[in-house]
């Protein structure tokens, strides 16, 4: 199907003589439903569909207290702040943005009265800026009122360099003007076709002005209200201990009706993913966990107890194996795996090739990660309208010593392949991890079976995942031929995850290996091609060039996919409340509630 | 016991914390890892917050510019303040302390409770039946790591039998006695977990120690006084038989506070040594430093609370 069909489709949705659910279905079935096909409706013209919410209690409170689990408790709940998801989540139970991400990837409307549209003027036909407005007569838990003032403040605050603001790179590109008092108008300098970053889902949680006016910048971690959230969310701040515990109480003057249903809420922390899928899973004794990094083997002996269910919901994180395109063993001047130098060995494409053909990736989902773990050939897998449907995954290692015994790689007498005296030999390392360690097994298996030698490496997480420039064994040094890990896609839109294919973004000893290009991959027709599809407007073109991108980056094995891995949640039978993978688990908690 | 001895033992315990600190400091310093290393993995944070953020919590500077920073703070009262939860690393602590000591303290009083009349009773009678079955299970006890213990009293009490809850509420809400029963079901098996286990070992201390005093002749010279065998045994041999067992249990404090944190983990008590267990995975250093600290004032304190009870237990041995 070409463009020009799609347009036809969205013309008919326009006309109404299509629905929109026909059309993601459609969409669906050509691999290009999903988050963002809406996003891409509306740039169309057709205004966004709001979720249709089962929500069926018929008045405010009465649901008793919701107990739930994240055995990494939040550490802070200032959102600006929020390092890991931990504390996004905890801050969601009292903060709200203006609209939200729901699973399919439409925008749901929290404290904005509609989502931006061709149609009711919010989007410019530039590209280059945004009007939201605001719902009225929303109140902050304190009685005051909830004003453009505050979502500009916002943006002050959090663009500002000295407050150092976790979603800084969120803010600081953009500028934001207040219209009136219910309308703000986000301003980009260039045309910006994903135009729902700024004050929406993980990143977009609004602050209130009055409470933090005085403490912007330098002066950001003196303020009372980091640690008692005031907020505009279901629930009243109570109580909160660093790591271990937050509490809430019913807000009464919640600005949806008949929500939210519980009277308090306690989110616990601390302890392990296990024995927090069996508090869930099998005595029941909580309602909800979060992030259940088990193995499936062990989720599904506890979902046996009947007691709750696991939610499985779809992200855009990937596990997968990097290429060093430079050499990481020679010095030049004085840096190991220098832009200067090329791998001796994974330069030569076959050999490339053959790696990719070596990783049984129906193994490793079948032996090691189940449900938590799905067989990819992609990098970008989600959402959908952005996966590729030319990528392969072939595991056979008769192909792949094929293509080695092609190039001139012969078996030695240890079975070894070698060619010019030097032996086919990689150091394969990854963080130190149950599953991952099995992974590297399964490879190593492969690889021995083809000729090829590997060497596993394990390191532990805390060194391995540091930014320690003086430590050779980070992962963004890269000191070795392979390396694996889950890199996460935290937006419906592969634009930003892209960037780590970007010649620019290069780790090297000059930047403090803080680029975002690890595997040193360059090529100039990928810059060119991601450059243009940063500002195309036309949804249907960028996401047709965004895949090409993803596709020349995996065919020339930078990167070699080996699994997605959609978010994990459990939750008892009773409750009903909706998991999405682009944005928090608590993202839609004023609609949890408990079936009798 | 003269106040001068408290005072100079207090003065020489001021120089011991200086050095610990330092010796923390540098090898919490020289650890691998970064506080921020979440933000790392994360593309949609530019790599310029963490470096603004490591700026700003003076992560780049020099190891000894970064001790005396601490140093000088911590003389004026100042705790340090945390990474990742950006606040004072003494409210942290402070927030713990209660669970911790409700947890540690009742643990402790039931293994003194157990081991003493079971080690005293056993050492009457050594060698009797009742000495051996103390025996055998003084030795399992603290043969059972806690962790094991502890997973083993979960399957059997919460999954099996389903009578107790495995996940520890520092903030249950409600008052009165449903509130209290709340609070004693939930601390029962941590509880038990660590007191069974010190109880353990204390059992063989208290049994030795009275074995060796039950021979001495003015126990004898007692008996033939013609005292019941009950005073004899709790006025003249408990009490000086306590005086290797008050050395152990003050000084195993601090490390029942350590061991403590195992267990903590397994039934999510947010105590001190969670806490610890958190900060350390996050590589938050200054509340590392800060519970360290507290651990190492404790052994301190408690060196000096045995010995002042030395004196109380036995009025011949002098302070000088």
């Amino acid at each position: 199907m070409g463009e020009r069909d799609l347009r036809g489709l969205i013309d008919k949705v326009k006309t109404g003589s299509m629905s929109r659910r026909t059309f993601v279905r459609r969409m669906a079935a050509l691999g290009l439903t999903a988050p963002l096909a809406t996003q891409l409706l509306a740039m169309g013209g057709v205004a966004m569909a709001q979720t249709r919410a089962a929500y069926k209690p018929t008045k405010r409170g009465g649901g008793g207290t919701l107990k739930v689990l994240w055995w990494q408790g939040p550490t802070l709940l200032n959102p600006h702040f929020a390092v890991g998801t931990k504390d996004q989540d905890g801050s969601r139970l009292f903060y709200e943005p203006l609209a939200a991400w729901d699973p399919e990837g439409n925008l749901k409307p929290k404290l904005a009265a509609e989502i931006p549209s061709r149609e009711n003027g919010g989007l410019a036909a530039d590209g280059k800026s945004v009007i939201w407005k605001l719902k009225r007569d929303v109140k902050w838990h304190d009685g005051k009122p909830f004003t453009a003032d505050d979502v500009v403040f916002n943006w002050q605050y959090a663009s500002d360099p000295a407050t150092a603001a976790v979603t800084s790179g969120t803010y600081n590109e953009i500028k934001v003007e207040k219209v009136d008092d219910f309308t703000v108008k986000v301003i980009f300098s260039k045309p910006t076709p994903f135009w729902a970053d700024a004050f929406v889902g993980t990143r977009g949680m609004l602050i209130p002005k009055h409470l933090f006016a005085d403490f912007i910048g330098a002066k950001s971690r003196d303020a009372p209200t980091n640690l008692k959230p005031v907020g505009t969310g279901p629930y009243l701040f109570r109580d909160f201990k660093p790591g271990d515990a937050v509490s809430g109480v019913i807000n009464p003057n919640y600005h949806q009706p008949n929500r939210p249903y519980f009277d308090a809420i306690e989110l616990k922390g601390g302890g392990d993913a296990v024995s927090a899928a069996r508090a869930v899973l099998q005595t029941g004794e909580y309602d909800f966990a979060w992030n259940l990094q088990v193995e499936d083997e062990i989720l599904q002996r506890l979902e046996k107890g009947g007691k709750g269910r696991v939610n499985i919901a779809p992200t855009g994180n990937i596990e997968h194996i990097q290429v060093n395109t430079t050499d990481p063993w020679t010095e030049v001047d004085g840096e190991r795996s220098s832009l200067k130098s090329k791998h001796p060995i994974l330069s030569e494409k076959p050999v490339r090739e053959a790696l990719a053909m070596l990783i049984d990736r129906a193994s490793v989902e079948k032996h090691i990660y189940g449900r938590t773990g799905v067989a990819t050939g992609n990098f970008v897998n989600n959402p959908e309208r952005y996966r590729s449907k030319n990528t392969t995954m072939e595991f056979s290692i008769e192909k792949a010593s094929d293509l080695l015994e092609k190039a001139g790689w012969k078996k030695g007498a240890d079975g070894i392949r070698e060619k010019g005296g030097k032996k086919l030999k990689f150091v394969y390392q990854t963080s130190i991890n149950q599953p991952r360690q099995k992974t590297q097994a399964i490879v190593k298996q492969a690889c021995q079976r083809a000729g090829i030698d590997i060497e596993i490496k394990a390191v532990t997480a805390s060194v391995y995942f540091s930014s320690d420039v003086a430590n050779p064994d980070t992962y963004t040094k890269f000191f070795t031929d392979l390396q694996m890990y889950t890199t996460t896609m935290s937006q419906p839109d592969p634009e930003v995850f892209l960037l780590q294919f970007a010649s620019w973004e290069v780790a090297t000893k000059e930047n403090k290996w803080q680029g975002r290009n690890i595997t040193r991959w360059r090529n100039e027709e990928y810059d060119k091609l991601f450059r243009q599809a940063q500002v195309e407007l036309d949804p249907l073109k960028r996401a047709g060039m965004l895949i090409t991108c993803q596709d020349m980056a995996v065919k020339d094995q930078a990167v070699i996919p080996v699994v997605y891995r959609p978010g994990v949640a459990g939750h008892s039978n009773q409750l009903q409340c909706v998991i999405s993978g682009w944005d928090n688990n608590t993202w839609d908690l004023s609609d949890w509630y408990k079936e009798a | 016991m003269s106040r001068q001895y408290l005072i100079r033992r207090l003065l020489i315990a001021i120089p011991a914390l200086f050095g610990i600190s330092v010796v923390l400091f540098g090898v919490l310093a020289m650890a691998p890892g970064d506080p921020f290393e979440e933000l790392a993995t994360n593309p949609a944070v530019p790599p310029e917050v963490r470096q603004a953020l490591r700026a700003k919590f003076g992560l780049d500077d020099p190891i000894w510019q970064r001790y005396l920073h601490w140093l000088w703070a911590m003389l004026q009262g100042d705790w340090g303040f945390s990474f990742t939860s950006r606040m004072d690393v003494d409210t942290l602590i402070l927030q713990r302390l209660p669970t911790t000591l409700i947890v540690i303290g009742s643990s402790q009083i039931i293994a003194i409770i157990i081991a003493i009349p079971i080690g005293v009773l056993a050492a009457t009678k050594p060698y009797s039946v009742f000495d051996q079955i103390a025996n055998t299970i003084a030795f399992i006890g603290f043969s059972l790591p806690t962790f094991f213990t502890g997973l083993l009293l979960i399957l059997l009490f919460s999954i099996q039998l389903d009578w107790l809850p495995f996940v520890y509420r520092a903030d249950i809400p409600g008052s009165g006695l449903p509130w209290l029963w709340e609070h004693i079901k939930q601390s029962i098996m941590p509880v038990m977990v660590l007191g069974l286990f010190q109880g353990a070992s204390l059992v063989r201390y208290v049994r030795s120690a009275v074995l060796d005093v039950i021979k001495l002749d003015y126990v004898t010279t007692a008996r033939s006084k013609g005292i019941g065998e009950r005073k004899v045994i709790t006025k003249h041999v408990v009490r000086n038989a306590l005086i290797p067992v008050v050395t152990l249990v003050a000084l195993q404090m601090p490390i029942v506070f350590g061991g403590a944190i195992v267990t903590e983990q397994i039934f999510r008590v947010p105590g001190i040594g969670s806490l610890l267990i958190s900060a350390m995975l996050s590589n938050d250093t200054p509340v590392v430093m800060g519970v360290t600290f507290v651990f190492a004032c404790l052994v301190i304190l408690f060196n000096l609370i045995a010995d002042i009870l030395y004196g109380w237990l036995d009025p011949r041995i002098a302070f000088r």
